[in-house]
C-alpha cells in the first residue's frame, strides 16, 4: 500500500504551517487546539486499521464550525492537504494520516444541538458518537437506526463519510438512508447547509453524494438525522445448524418468507469457539454455523413471526434452537457476535477483518472456497457474516510479528474481495474502500467510472487537498478530468460554469 | 424536433454521440408521462427511451430487480406482484395528473424524478431504493454505479445523483432497484373531523407510537369528497388516515391500539383492505383529490410539524385547496393559475420553515417564467452547477428542464 510521496515543500514549511494554524485559535488556548509535538500526535497515526501507521503533520481541534472554516480556509490558500478525523475506528484507514497533510479532528464536536420529537429527529455536532444519539432519545422511547458495532466510540460525523451500517440496517437502513441533512465545511472554507428537517433534496441530491464519500469532499461538523419510535417488543432466536450450506438455505427461507428480520447474524465454527470461549454466551460448540435472528416490532408481530422463524429454522435442519426470554437472554446471545471481533484477537497475535458484501444465494459457495484459500495460504479464518444483507467479515488470522506474513494476509484478503465480486458482489460492504480497498477499485469499475467518480471529488476539491490517496488508486488532475469535447471550436453553452 | 427510439444502450450511446458531435441539446424522456413536471426544454433531438425496455433480470430470493430504464413501471409491478414482492417506497403514477393515462410511467421516469409515495415516511425514497445504474454521461461514454447488493459503500454512490437529477445529468439505461416483500395485511384508521393543526398533532402521536405507521395522510372535507372509498367519501367532515401493513394478528392488534391512541382526537373509524387499497392509491397518485377548476399544482416537503401552519397560511394567502401526506411533510396544494401561481407566497412559506416546493403542473409560459423547483441558495447553487458540469460538460441534456440554461 503506497501513499502519495509527501510534498517536500510543504515538510519544509511545517514550522510556518503550525504558526499560521495557531493564530486561528484563542491564544491562551492554542495548545489545546493544535497538537505538534509527536508524543501527542502518536494518538492520531493510525485509526482502526492499525496496520497502517503515519504521523501527520500537525493536528488541528477546533470546536467551532467556524474556527473549522478557518482551518480549511487556510490550507487551501497554503495548499496544504487535510485528512478529516471523527473517533478514528475506521476499517479500511479512512482517517490514515499523512506526512504532509493535517489531521483535522472533531473530538470537540460533542454537543447534541436539538432534539425535536415533533418532526422526529435529532441534531447533533459531526463529533458525537452513534450510541450517544440512541442513548438522548431512548428514554423518550425512540432510537436511531443504524448501529456499526463500534458504536459506543464511533463518531456519527464519521457514520457519515463512511455510509456506516451495522447489525440493525437490514431492517432500518445505512446512514444514507437515515440522514435528513448536514452542516458541510468546504475546502475554501465556505459553509454550506444541505438538507434539514424535511425529506428529500429539492435540486441535486447533493447528500446522497456526501454520504459515503470517505471525507474527500468536504468536513461535516452537524448533522440531522432522522429517529424511529422503539419497537414494542424485540426478540431473538439462537439457531444452530450441522452446516453453513444448511443455515445460507434458513436465511434464504426467511427472506423468501418475507420477513425482514431486525437483523440476521451468522458466525461459523472458529468464530463460535472463539466467542464462546471469551464470553461464554452459551453457544452450542458443535454447531458449524449458528445464526441470530432478531425480530422486533409490534409485540404481537414478534411473537407470530418467532413462530415461523422457529418453523422456516426445523425445516432447513437447525438443530439447536434457542428463543430469548426476556432482555437480559436476547443480550447475551448478541455478546458473543458483538465481541467477535476481541475474541478472534484473544486466540491470534493480529487479526485482518474484511468487508466484501455477495448475493445470498453464494453464501455456501464463497465459504468453501474461502476456507481453500486458508489452506492454500496457511493462514486461519473465522468468519462472522451479516447474512441478511449477504455482508461477509471474515477474520484472517495472522502474526505481524513473522516477517511476510501482513503481506500474505492483504493478498489473501484481496483475493477474498476478488471472490466477492466475482460472484456479483462488492468490495466493501459498510467499512469503506480508505487505502485498504483502494486499489483493488479497478476490480468493480472501469477507468471511465472511476474518473466520472474522481470528477466530483473535483467539483467540491479541485486542488484535491482533502484525504488524497484514499478511495482512488489513480490520481489524475482535475484539468485533465474536466476536458469535454469541443467540435469546431465552439463550446455549447458558453454560460455554464466548466471544470 | 428529431425524434429517437432506440432499443438498445448501444443505440441510445450513438444517438447522444451524434448529437454532441453536432452540438444540439437532447430532450431525455422515458414514455413523457410526467414531461409537464419542470421548465420546457429547448433541444434539437427527442431521445426517447420507451423502446429501450424489458427486465433483465429479477431475483426475489435477493430481492433485487434490474430493469431497462424504459421499463413499464406497470410490467415491473405486475413480475413484483407474481412473486408476492413490492417496490417500498411506493412509486405513484402520476400520468392522470398530467393529463394523461393511468399505468403509463416508466422505471427511468420514477427514478429521475425521485418520486415516492405515502410509504416515503416509513420505507424511504425512490433514491433510497436504487441499488446501481448504468448511463450514458454527457461525453457519450457509457458509466456504471453502485451494484446489485444492499449494503454497498464502494466509491461515491453516483446513482443517487442521478436520482431526482430529471434526466439533466445523462441517460440512464439500466437501473437496479430493491424488492421487497409485500406486505401480508392492510389496514387504514381514520379520523373524523380534525382541523389542520389538530390533524399533525394525531399524525404526529401515530408516528411517535409503536405501532408501525406506514402512511399519514389528511384531507379536509372537501378532498375527502373527491374519495371514492367507504366512509371518507360520505364523511362531510376532514378525515385524517394512518395506514397500518404487516402480518394479520399484527395488523389488527395495532388497528385496535391505535384507534384507542387516537380517540381523544375524535371518532375513529377503520378501513380493510380493498377500501384501504383504494384511499392510499387516490393519496399517492394526488388527482382524484384535488378540484379539477384550479389547475396549477405546488407540492412543498416541510418539517412535518409545520404542515399545518404553512398549509392554513397559504390557503388564506391564495384560495388553494389542498391535503397533507407523510405526517404533515408534504403539502400538496392546487391553485388559481393568477400570475404565477402564487409563487410569492410559496416560496415565503419555504423560507420560513425550511424544506421545498415545487411547482408541479402549471401552463407552458408559466413554467418558463416562474421557477418550477426550489431556488437555491448562493453555494448549493454553485455546487449543483459543478455537478451538472461533471456529469454534462457541455450542458446536452434536457437544457432548462430544472433551471433557466442548465
Amino acid at each position: 500500500m503506497q501513499l502519495p510521496e509527501p510534498d517536500p515543500d510543504i515538510l519544509g514549511r511545517r514550522d510556518a504551517i503550525i504558526a499560521g494554524l495557531s493564530a486561528l485559535f484563542p491564544h491562551d488556548r492554542v495548545s489545546d487546539h493544535v497538537i505538534h509535538d509527536t508524543a501527542s500526535m502518536r494518538v492520531f497515526e493510525c485509526d482502526g486499521l492499525s496496520a497502517y501507521r503515519q504521523l501527520p503533520l500537525v493536528v488541528v481541534l477546533p470546536e467551532t464550525t467556524e474556527q473549522v472554516s478557518k482551518v480549511l480556509e487556510f490550507c487551501h490558500r497554503g495548499g496544504v492537504k487535510v485528512v478529516a478525523r471523527g473517533a478514528g475506528t475506521s476499517l479500511s484507514g479512512g482517517a490514515l494520516p499523512l506526512a504532509d497533510a493535517v489531521v483535522l479532528g472533531l473530538g470537540k464536536f460533542n454537543r447534541i444541538l436539538d432534539i425535536d420529537y415533533a418532526n422526529r429527529c435529532v441534531v447533533a455536532e459531526a463529533g458525537v458518537a452513534n450510541m450517544a444519539i440512541t442513548d438522548a432519545v431512548a428514554p423518550d422511547g425512540f432510537f436511531y437506526g443504524p448501529d456499526p458495532s463500534s458504536q459506543v466510540a464511533c463518531s456519527i460525523g464519521g457514520n457519515i463519510a463512511e455510509n456506516s451500517g451495522g447489525v440493525h440496517c437490514l431492517k432500518y437502513g445505512l446512514t444514507t438512508n437515515n440522514v435528513l441533512g448536514v452542516k458541510m465545511v468546504l475546502i475554501d472554507g465556505r459553509v454550506v447547509e444541505i438538507g434539514g428537517r424535511h425529506l428529500d433534496a429539492g435540486g441535486y441530491d447533493l447528500l446522497g453524494v456526501i454520504t459515503g464519500s470517505e471525507g474527500l469532499l468536504g468536513v461535516i461538523t452537524e448533522v440531522t438525522l432522522r429517529i424511529l419510535a422503539s419497537p414494542e417488543d424485540v426478540c431473538a432466536l439462537l439457531l444452530g445448524f450441522p452446516s453453513a450450506a444448511a443455515a445460507g438455505e434458513c436465511v434464504a427461507a426467511i427472506i423468501g418468507s418475507g420477513i425482514i428480520p431486525a437483523g440476521m447474524e451468522m458466525m461459523d465454527r472458529p468464530a463460535i469457539h472463539a466467542t464462546e470461549e471469551f464470553v461464554h454466551a452459551g453457544y452450542p460448540l458443535d454447531a458449524e454455523a449458528l445464526l441470530i435472528v432478531e425480530l422486533d416490532g409490534p409485540s404481537p408481530e414478534v411473537e407470530y413471526l418467532v413462530k415461523r422463524v422457529q418453523d422456516l429454522a426445523q425445516h432447513s435442519g437447525a438443530n439447536y434452537t434457542r428463543i430469548s426470554q426476556n432482555d437480559a437472554e436476547r443480550e447475551r446471545f448478541w455478546a458473543g457476535r458483538k465481541n467477535a471481533f476481541p475474541a478472534v484477537g484473544r486466540i491470534s497475535p493480529d487479526y485482518y477483518c474484511m468487508d466484501g458484501t455477495i448475493p445470498r444465494a453464494r453464501l455456501a459457495e464463497v465459504l468453501v472456497r474461502i476456507s481453500e484459500m486458508s489452506e492454500q495460504y496457511g493462514l486461519a479464518v473465522a468468519n462472522v457474516f451479516h447474512a441478511g444483507d449477504g455482508n461477509l467479515h471474515p477474520l484472517i488470522l495472522y502474526d505481524a510479528n513473522v516477517p511476510g506474513e501482513l503481506e500474505k494476509t492483504e493478498q489473501f484478503g484481496s483475493d477474498i474481495l476478488r471472490l466477492c465480486v466475482e460472484v456479483g458482489g462488492v468490495l466493501t460492504g459498510e467499512h469503506g474502500v480508505g487505502v485498504e480497498k483502494r486499489d483493488l477499485m479497478g476490480e468493480m469499475f472501469t477507468d471511465i467510472d472511476l474518473e466520472q467518480q474522481q470528477r466530483i471529488k473535483c467539483a467540491f476539491d479541485p486542488d484535491q487537498l482533502l484525504n488524497p490517496g484514499k478511495v482512488f488508486p489513480v490520481l489524475h488532475r482535475c484539468v485533465e478530468l474536466g476536458r469535454a469535447h469541443v467540435h469546431g471550436g465552439k463550446i455549447p453553452f458558453p454560460h455554464l460554469p466548466r471544470l | 424536433m428529431q425524434a429517437f427510439y432506440p432499443e438498445t444502450e448501444a443505440e441510445a450511446a450513438d444517438v447522444v454521440r451524434a448529437a454532441l458531435s453536432e452540438n444540439q441539446a437532447i430532450q431525455v424522456s422515458g414514455s413523457g408521462s410526467k414531461q409537464g413536471w419542470g421548465r420546457p426544454v429547448a433541444a434539437d433531438v427527442d431521445l426517447h427511451l420507451s423502446a429501450l425496455q424489458g427486465i433483465e433480470s429479477y431475483e426475489p430470493e435477493e430481492l433485487v430487480l434490474t430493469a431497462k430504464a424504459g421499463t413499464a413501471m406497470a410490467e415491473i409491478e405486475r413480475a413484483l406482484a407474481q412473486k408476492n414482492q413490492t417496490l417500498a417506497f411506493e412509486p405513484p403514477d402520476l400520468g392522470p395528473l398530467y393529463g394523461g393515462g393511468a399505468g403509463s410511467g416508466t422505471l427511468g421516469g420514477i427514478i429521475a424524478c425521485n418520486l415516492s409515495g405515502p410509504a416515503r415516511i416509513r420505507s424511504g425514497a425512490a433514491r433510497d431504493h436504487v441499488l446501481g445504474l448504468d448511463a450514458i454521461g454527457g461525453r457519450g461514454e457509457m458509466f456504471h454505479s453502485g451494484g446489485r447488493v444492499v449494503k454497498n459503500v464502494t466509491g461515491f454512490d453516483l446513482s443517487k445523483v442521478m436520482a431526482g437529477s430529471f434526466g439533466t445529468l445523462g441517460v440512464m439505461t439500466s437501473i437496479t432497484v430493491r424488492a421487497l416483500p409485500a406486505p401480508e395485511k392492510l389496514r387504514t384508521v381514520l379520523v373524523f373531523g380534525l382541523d389542520w393543526a389538530q390533524a399533525v398533532e394525531a399524525m404526529g402521536a401515530a408516528l411517535r407510537s409503536p405501532h408501525d405507521i406506514n402512511g399519514a395522510a389528511h384531507m379536509p372535507a372537501g378532498a375527502a369528497a373527491l374519495s371514492g372509498a367507504d366512509y371518507v367519501s360520505v364523511a362531510n367532515r376532514p378525515v385524517t388516515a394512518l395506514r397500518i401493513e404487516g402480518p394479520g394478528p399484527s395488523a389488527a392488534a395495532r388497528c385496535a391500539a391505535l384507534r384507542e391512541l387516537l380517540a381523544p382526537f375524535g371518532e375513529t373509524e377503520e378501513l380493510h383492505g380493498h377500501n384501504s387499497g383504494l384511499l392510499w392509491r387516490e393519496v399517492r397518485d394526488v388527482a382524484a383529490l384535488l378540484p379539477k377548476a384550479k389547475t396549477c399544482i405546488w407540492r412543498l416537503s416541510v418539517p412535518p410539524a409545520s404542515g399545518a401552519l404553512v398549509t392554513e397560511a397559504l390557503i388564506a394567502a391564495t384560495g388553494a385547496e389542498a391535503f397533507m401526506d407523510w405526517g404533515g411533510g408534504l403539502i400538496w396544494l392546487s391553485v388559481a393559475p393568477g400570475l404565477d401561481a402564487h409563487a410569492g407566497p410559496v416560496r415565503a412559506a419555504i423560507a420560513e420553515c425550511g424544506g421545498h416546493a415545487t411547482l408541479m403542473r402549471a401552463p407552458e409560459a408559466m413554467r418558463a417564467a416562474v421557477p418550477v423547483f426550489q431556488p437555491e441558495d448562493a453555494i448549493t447553487e454553485q455546487l449543483a452547477a459543478r455537478l451538472k458540469g461533471v456529469f454534462d460538460p457541455t450542458g446536452v441534456f434536457n437544457p432548462g428542464r430544472m433551471k433557466p440554461g442548465a
